[in-house]
């Protein structure tokens, strides 16, 4: 019974953090509206009421410093969960994150440990626009000591969040807000997931997808249309960005030998430069065809939903690839993406698609 | 004769900004203005005081609650409400939305969401003004929470120690989103935060346009005679949600007795009755200007409707400049 449980991911990271704050009292929460009624999009709910103000820390707007306060705090023996609730209020706190919580375990030679959590939201739609929708994460990614973790689904969120809040590694975690609405199937047992990299989220022989974050549910959107097709998708949840470890995506693309990688943020140097240059290292003979990336046009995210609609990337734009990769001619994925529109209602661009409710 | 013409401008002008945001929040259900928006609704008096005594020439910059001040300092209602409606004749043409609006003709030079984040920008102005010698002044509204980020402080001093015409206008409306000012702050009093700097400043009820007029006046003849920064605390009340249209109080984050007081201190509601009692205005002639502001209003909202789109291909434009 309690197997078939769905909740959102919202709900599933609440859940990690309250468990995870009852088993261990060095965790505290910390954050800009930590104790508001709207509660983090709901994922702080119940904490302050547990917990109390003292391990529920509301704060002045102070980004820079509360980076560091965490750092501190947890050098001295806590283990802080700072939550930032867009990516970009994260550009105040990136010295402290760059230049100490990433550091500070190697240059002590291993002894000192900067246990932290820190929590970002990529916002996305109702033309929130160029600084409240951006998904930064090649940004952390770049950074040598730190970990880069983006769940899709509520389950492995739920268990990321555990796991992250029990190790000695600073991680940054990193939630679009549209898969925060979606629903899947959480155990409430659910312990702690390896943070050990990417997951294969569907078998398939043809094409290997890599997405990430939100963009995992416009794949498994595409691949479904493909099958009627008689195309197999292999989707691979790329789940920890940094450290990177590609040796499931090598595996998949040594099988299927044709690749894309899907990002939700920029494509020019993203997520997928990094993967489609390791595998070209990797796999250059193998590969039948050259790696396609996908991701967003390198320009600010624009407030007006008539210039978001070509913005962000969709099902239709994997099909188009896929129809590349697979030699369709242009009658085939004109077919594709008429199945698409019919099993996809036409919505604007700046509202989560109702189609993406779960479970997954 | 004069003096009376000037308190009936200035209060015209806080009744227009009055009767535009709750025009947007009316209308906000439409759909049509699908970006966040945070009205300026009960801050009026700070935005309108302030400006009575600037010029063309004075630049301001202003933060996500910029309606108040971009309307107050002339810019273009147009260019905002199809802004916010993510049309091509909006003032960044739909590319920014409400939180983004500027009008250079009007010396409003930008608006910018990240809290704090505008204000070393309008240190730079003045620096510019200093450098090059020029007699106008540099305006930064922000809010109660924007004071509390470190960039503030760096700007606060630079700007004394270098002796920049920069007004600081900080509107204390007690929140910062639903987190109180006295979960972050020792005490209301942030004139504090400039005094420790060396900056003068004054505090006074920010909803009382007289009073901010008075400061207003005070500071910029200060800024301009010494040469040097000053700063202005502005007491205040936002009556609606941080961001949306609607009134929030249900859930209950607002004491009583604050909201209360808060609604009894409408800068609108203040000016109206002094300004009947004294014999400057009567109550046909406030209907005259509200049902006169009107019409704009609906112009403006029929602009923006029929305005056009901003073509798709548009969007690669103006990445770097030529
Ligand atoms: C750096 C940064 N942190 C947090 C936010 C989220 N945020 C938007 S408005 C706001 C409140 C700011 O309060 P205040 O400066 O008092 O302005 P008010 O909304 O009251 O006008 C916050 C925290 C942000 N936009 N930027
Ligand atoms: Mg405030």
């Amino acid at each position: 019974m309690q197997n078939d449980r769905k909740i959102t991911m919202s709900q599933a990271i609440g859940e990690a953090t309250l468990e995870a704050m009852k088993k261990d009292d060095t965790i505290f929460v910390i954050g800009e509206g930590v104790t508001d009624p709207k509660k983090i999009f709901g994922t702080t709910s119940e904490l302050v009421e547990k917990f109390g103000i003292d391990r529920v820390i509301e704060s002045p707007i102070a980004e820079n410093g509360l980076m560091g306060f965490c750092i501190g705090s947890a050098l001295s023996g806590m283990r802080p969960l700072l939550i930032h609730q867009r990516v970009e209020f994260a550009l105040l706190s990136m010295e402290q994150i760059i230049n100490n919580a990433a550091k500070m375990h190697y240059i002590s030679n291993g002894k000192h440990n900067v246990p932290v959590v820190v929590r970002l939201i990529v916002g996305r739609g109702w033309g929130q626009g160029p600084a409240h929708s951006q998904s930064l994460e090649p940004l952390f990614a770049y950074i040598p000591g730190l970990r880069v973790a983006m769940p899709a689904f509520a389950s492995d969120a739920k268990g990321m969040m555990l796991t992250a809040l029990s190790e000695n590694i600073p991680t940054i975690f990193i939630e679009h807000r549209w898969c925060h609405y979606v629903t899947g199937k959480v155990d409430s047992d659910t312990s702690n997931v390896l943070l050990d990299g990417p997951s294969v989220v569907r078998s398939g022989s043809d094409i290997t997808i890599v997405a990430t974050s939100y963009m995992l549910y416009e794949a498994i959107l595409a691949s479904d249309i493909a099958k009627e097709f008689n195309i197999f998708i292999e989707i691979v949840d790329l789940r920890i960005i940094k450290p990177l470890k590609l040796e499931k995506i090598v595996e998949s693309v040594s099988k299927t030998k044709r690749l894309i990688c899907v990002d939700t943020g920029f494509k020019e140097y993203g997520l997928g430069a990094e993967i489609s240059a390791s595998i070209f290292e990797a796999l250059f003979k193998d590969l039948l065809k050259p790696v396609k990336r996908i991701g967003l046009p390198d320009r600010p995210t624009p407030s007006s939903r008539f210039l978001a609609a070509d913005y962000y990337p969709t099902a239709e734009n994997i099909l188009n690839e896929i129809g590349k990769l697979m030699d369709f001619n242009s009658h085939k994925v004109e077919q594709m993406i008429e199945m698409l529109k019919i099993k996809k209602p036409d919505i604007n661009a700046d509202v989560p698609n109702p189609l993406f409710k779960g479970p997954f | 004769m004069d003096s009376n013409k000037d308190e009936i401008i200035d209060f015209e002008k806080m009744i227009r900004i009055r009767l535009i945001e709750e025009a947007i929040a009316e209308k906000y259900s439409d759909q049509e203005m699908r970006c966040p928006v945070h009205l300026s609704i009960g801050q009026e008096a700070a935005a309108v005081g302030v400006m009575s005594f600037l010029n063309k020439e004075d630049k301001i910059y202003s933060t996500h609650r910029c309606h108040a001040h971009y309307l107050a300092k002339g810019g273009n209602l147009n260019a905002m409400i199809s802004e916010i409606h993510g049309k091509v004749s909006g003032c960044c043409g739909g590319r920014g939305g409400s939180m983004h609006l500027f009008d250079d003709d009007a010396g409003i030079i930008a608006s910018l969401p990240i809290v704090g984040s505008v204000i070393p920008l309008a240190v730079g102005s003045a620096l510019t003004f200093k450098l090059k010698k020029m007699h106008n002044i540099s305006v930064v509204f922000f809010g109660d929470g924007a004071i509390e980020e470190g960039v503030y402080h760096e700007s606060a001093n630079f700007a004394k120690i270098h002796n920049l015409p920069v007004l600081f206008v900080c509107e204390n409306n007690l929140y910062s989103v639903y987190t109180p000012l006295k979960f972050r702050q020792p005490n209301n009093d942030l004139t504090r935060l400039a005094t420790s700097y060396g900056i003068e400043n004054i505090r006074c009820d920010g909803n009382n346009i007289k009073k901010v007029k008075s400061a207003s006046e005070i500071a910029t003849k200060h800024i301009k005679d010494k040469k040097e920064p000053f700063f202005l605390q502005l007491d205040t009340f936002r009556h609606r949600e941080h961001c949306g249209p609607n009134f929030d109080d249900d859930l209950g984050y607002r004491e009583e007795d604050e909201i209360k007081i808060g609604f009894i201190n409408d800068p609108i509601l203040i000016e109206k009755d002094r300004l009947i009692k004294k014999g400057i205005l009567d109550k046909n002639k406030i209907l005259k200007i509200e049902n006169n502001i009107k019409i704009e209003i609906e112009k403006a909202f029929t602009f923006a409707k029929q305005d056009d789109f901003p073509s798709r291909a548009s969007a690669e434009e103006h990445l770097y400049a030529k």
